[in-house]
């Protein structure tokens, strides 16, 4: 049925089209048509928050934990440039964002008129793709395409930036069921040849692994089952990237922990020596793989993908897949049990007794204190209250998030909200204000340091506003930590900036901002502190005093392999030779 | 793509080894920003655009065909076409040199200026590479010369001695052969 309406009142009737329940946004001048409309209606609710940056990342934090497209709108000019941060991370994490930007009117654009930016131009390099809309004709299409685009094949973020004569134009609205773009068109299913043979070389392989990242997660619940199925079918060792930590759960048999620069000794190995390398929905990322040359020399890899560019970008592979890790997954267990697949068992038994062997160096291990709270230990005490609770997991970036990311143990996916490509400060709270909207009764907790948080502190207001009862667990240790530990492993102690000089009182903050605030110091008041958290009914800062100097190990240095690892007890006896540990060419690494 | 490569510590193919010019048939929506999509997908990457053509083929579809040629590593020309493909409003990415033979052309416009000797023997060369004069002054020649880059690279070669005031070309069109669409 087609309707006569503005511009403006189609944008708000293709967001319901589209099902979207919840906008992030900030107004402006160039929005207020959109935001007129949004006033006039209660199938979408609008979410002020207070600065761009925080509208993207909970948008993020929305889609990531409900599978959906998230949605932001904001003004012209800066509305759209501080909303750039937010549209990288998402291009980088591949999280389905679209992007509504109001746009000066037509006959002014390229007049640098008031709060005008070249918004398509600016964005084209952080987004999918973008759209700026110059007939009121084009609106509809564009508006479900850009849907499309952003959950289709690799999720990204779209931008649709929206001239305000367009916003006030009056056409014809027609409810566009399975819109689809004309020439984008990613391929789902996997080449059955391929897979064939990908089983083929699973059965044959004497010491497997599989490398899972976040396309399984993106790839919706199915896949996650569908990888937990296979890996019980073939009782391989599953590890994954910090994006994809959920989809096999940390507590079965088969788990080895995350890999890559803070993975596990027992990860890390596992990749170096295998010879079956599975990569399902990962990117071969340099956190992952270390030093290229030396990535896992001895295996066949067999790479599954729904990007094709993935394949073969920094690591050559054997065996290319391209299709959604779900559908793909799908196949390999149908042809496994239907071709009665068996291992080798000898061969497998003898791996898995290897890999144990690897396990019991407890790489994750750590010198715990009755004197001061290891931040390591927080964020096991952290897991260990709020295990059985239905938990949602953000983070911001640095040692705390890796952390994190050792210590919390994560069974479902989409339960675990992180800035993994671009590494984004700040990221935590607003995606934890995007995962409480969407989640209004679990409970929702941001992993952060004293630093990150400050980053985007002003969401702490959002927080208020509607409510959101979102935990913030700051692990404060008075430094920018990964940037410490950098600077003593590399720069010889010289703690350039990296001190967080001039804090701000965390429980007066939480104060100031309607929420409440906890300290705690003491190792023997931390449980009582935390249950205090989880049980307080709003919103929560709890300054965590851990540690200063902790390092986070194991860590592989950057142009080292994954058997060149640095663990604590080395790191304890060397020393500063830990300085040489990394050589001149690792130090021009990031 | 060379420099980058070589300062990249992530790259396995450091260096110049191997480096191949492969041209590429790109066949896109002729929407606006479409080329800036293709032309920043090069500078953001770090590789390289040796020559760059663009227009409309299709008028009623609104295609357009852009013909890049380009110089990296194998695996650097394969991820090349793989970017290209992500970009939303490509419809499809054909590596000529990989599909065999293709036809390569470009079109030069070459202004020559000379007296006595010199200007006879442009002229003597310019007929010798079929080029047409365009344009003629008692002092000065315009050629126009159609042909494969290496053809045009070899004219302006011999006329650079013989008074070569200014250049231009149009970068190559290239096509495959033979009866079938690419």
């Amino acid at each position: 049925m087609s309707k006569q309406m503005t511009g403006a009142e189609m944008v708000v009737t293709a967001l319901k089209d589209q099902g979207v329940d919840t906008v992030f946004g900030y107004p402006g001048g160039a929005v207020l048509p959109i935001y007129d409309a949004l006033f006039q209606q209660d199938f979408v609710q609008h979410v002020l928050v207070r600065h761009e940056q925080g509208a993207a990342h909970a948008a993020e934090g929305y889609a990531r934990s409900t599978g959906k497209v998230g949605v932001l709108l904001v003004t012209s000019g800066p509305g759209a440039t501080n909303a750039i941060t937010g549209l990288t991370d998402a291009l980088l994490d591949s999280i389905p964002l679209v992007c509504l930007t109001g746009q000066v009117p037509t006959h002014l654009i390229g007049s640098d008129a008031f709060q005008e930016c070249d918004t398509v131009g600016i964005t084209r390099h952080c987004t999918k793709h973008n759209y700026l809309v110059r007939s009121i004709e084009d609106l509809p299409r564009i508006l479900h395409e850009a849907f499309y685009v952003a959950r289709s094949g690799r999720p990204g973020p779209v931008v649709v930036d929206l001239p305000k004569d367009i916003q006030f134009a009056l056409g014809t609205y027609s409810a566009q069921k399975n819109v689809q773009h004309k020439t984008y068109q990613p391929k789902l299913k996997g080449d059955m040849d391929k897979i064939r043979q990908s089983v083929e070389m699973m059965a044959a392989a004497k010491k497997p692994v599989f490398y899972t990242g976040g396309g399984v997660i993106n790839a919706g619940p199915m896949a996650s089952e569908l990888l937990r199925e296979l890996v019980k079918l073939t009782n391989f060792p599953v590890t994954s990237t910090l994006m994809g930590l959920g989809a096999y759960p940390a507590s079965g048999e088969n788990w080895l922990g995350m890999l890559g620069m803070h993975g596990t000794y027992e990860a890390n190995h596992t990749m170096h020596d295998c010879d079956l390398m599975i990569a399902v929905g990962s990117r071969f990322d340099d956190r992952i793989t270390g030093r290229l040359d030396a990535f896992s020399p001895g295996s066949k890899k067999i790479h599954i993908d729904i990007d094709p560019s993935s394949i073969n970008k920094n690591v050559k592979v054997d065996l290319p897949i391209i299709g959604d890790c779900a559908h793909v997954l799908e196949d390999m267990v149908r042809l496994w049990r239907s071709e009665a697949k068996q291992v080798d068992q000898t061969a497998l038994g003898e791996w898995w007794e290897q890999i144990n062997e690897w396990r019991a160096r407890n790489s994750l291990g750590f010198h715990n204190s009755k004197a001061v709270i290891k931040p390591q230990h927080a964020v096991q005490r952290l897991y260990e209250l709020t295990k059985n609770r239905d938990t949602y997991i953000t983070t911001e970036v640095g040692q705390h998030q890796m952390w994190a990311a050792q210590h919390y143990h994560f069974e479902e996916p989409n339960r675990w909200m992180t800035s993994g490509g671009l590494g984004t400060m700040g990221y935590g709270l607003p995606a934890a204000i995007g995962v409480q909207m969407a989640h209004p009764e679990s409970l929702v907790i941001d992993i952060a340091g004293e630093a990150s948080i400050l980053m985007n502190i002003q969401e702490m207001s959002t927080a208020k506003q509607y409510r959101l009862p979102v935990k913030i667990f700051i692990l404060n240790n008075e430094y920018m930590g990964m940037v410490r530990q950098w600077q003593e492993l590399l720069h010889g102690g010289r703690y350039s900036n990296s001190y967080s000089e001039a804090l701000p009182d965390f429980v007066k903050l939480a104060e100031a901002y309607g929420a409440h605030g906890i300290r705690c110091s003491d190792p023997a008041d931390l449980d009582r502190a935390i249950q205090e958290m989880i049980d307080y009914p709003g919103a929560v800062i709890f300054d965590c005093v851990v540690a200063k100097e902790e390092n986070c190990f194991p860590m592989i240095p950057s142009g080292k392999a994954h058997n060149e690892m640095i663990l604590l007890d080395l790191s304890d006896d060397a020393g500063l030779e830990i300085g040489s540990i990394i050589d001149e060419k690792g130090k021009m690494l990031v | 793509m060379n420099a980058i490569a070589a300062l990249s510590p992530y790259s396995s193919s450091a260096g110049k080894t191997n480096h191949e010019r492969h041209t590429l048939s790109v066949l896109v929506d002729n929407e606006p920003g479409v080329l800036a999509r293709v032309v920043g997908l090069f500078s953001g990457r770090g590789y390289n655009i040796e020559s760059l053509t663009v227009a409309e083929v299709a008028h009623v579809e609104r295609w357009s065909r852009i013909t890049i040629v380009t110089t990296g590593s194998p695996a650097a020309i394969e991820q090349i076409s793989h970017q290209l493909e992500r970009i939303v409003p490509i419809h499809k990415v054909v590596d000529l040199t990989l599909e065999g033979r293709a036809i390569e052309r470009e079109l030069a416009m070459i202004k020559v200026r000379g007296k006595g000797e010199n200007r006879v023997e442009a002229l003597r060369l310019g007929e010798a590479f079929k080029a047409k004069v365009i344009d003629a002054t008692l002092e000065s020649f315009i050629f126009e010369l159609t042909g494969a880059p290496q053809k045009i690279d070899d004219f302006v070669e011999l006329m650079r001695p013989l008074g070569l005031v200014e250049l231009t070309r149009t970068g190559v069109a290239a096509i495959a052969r033979g009866p079938e669409a690419s």
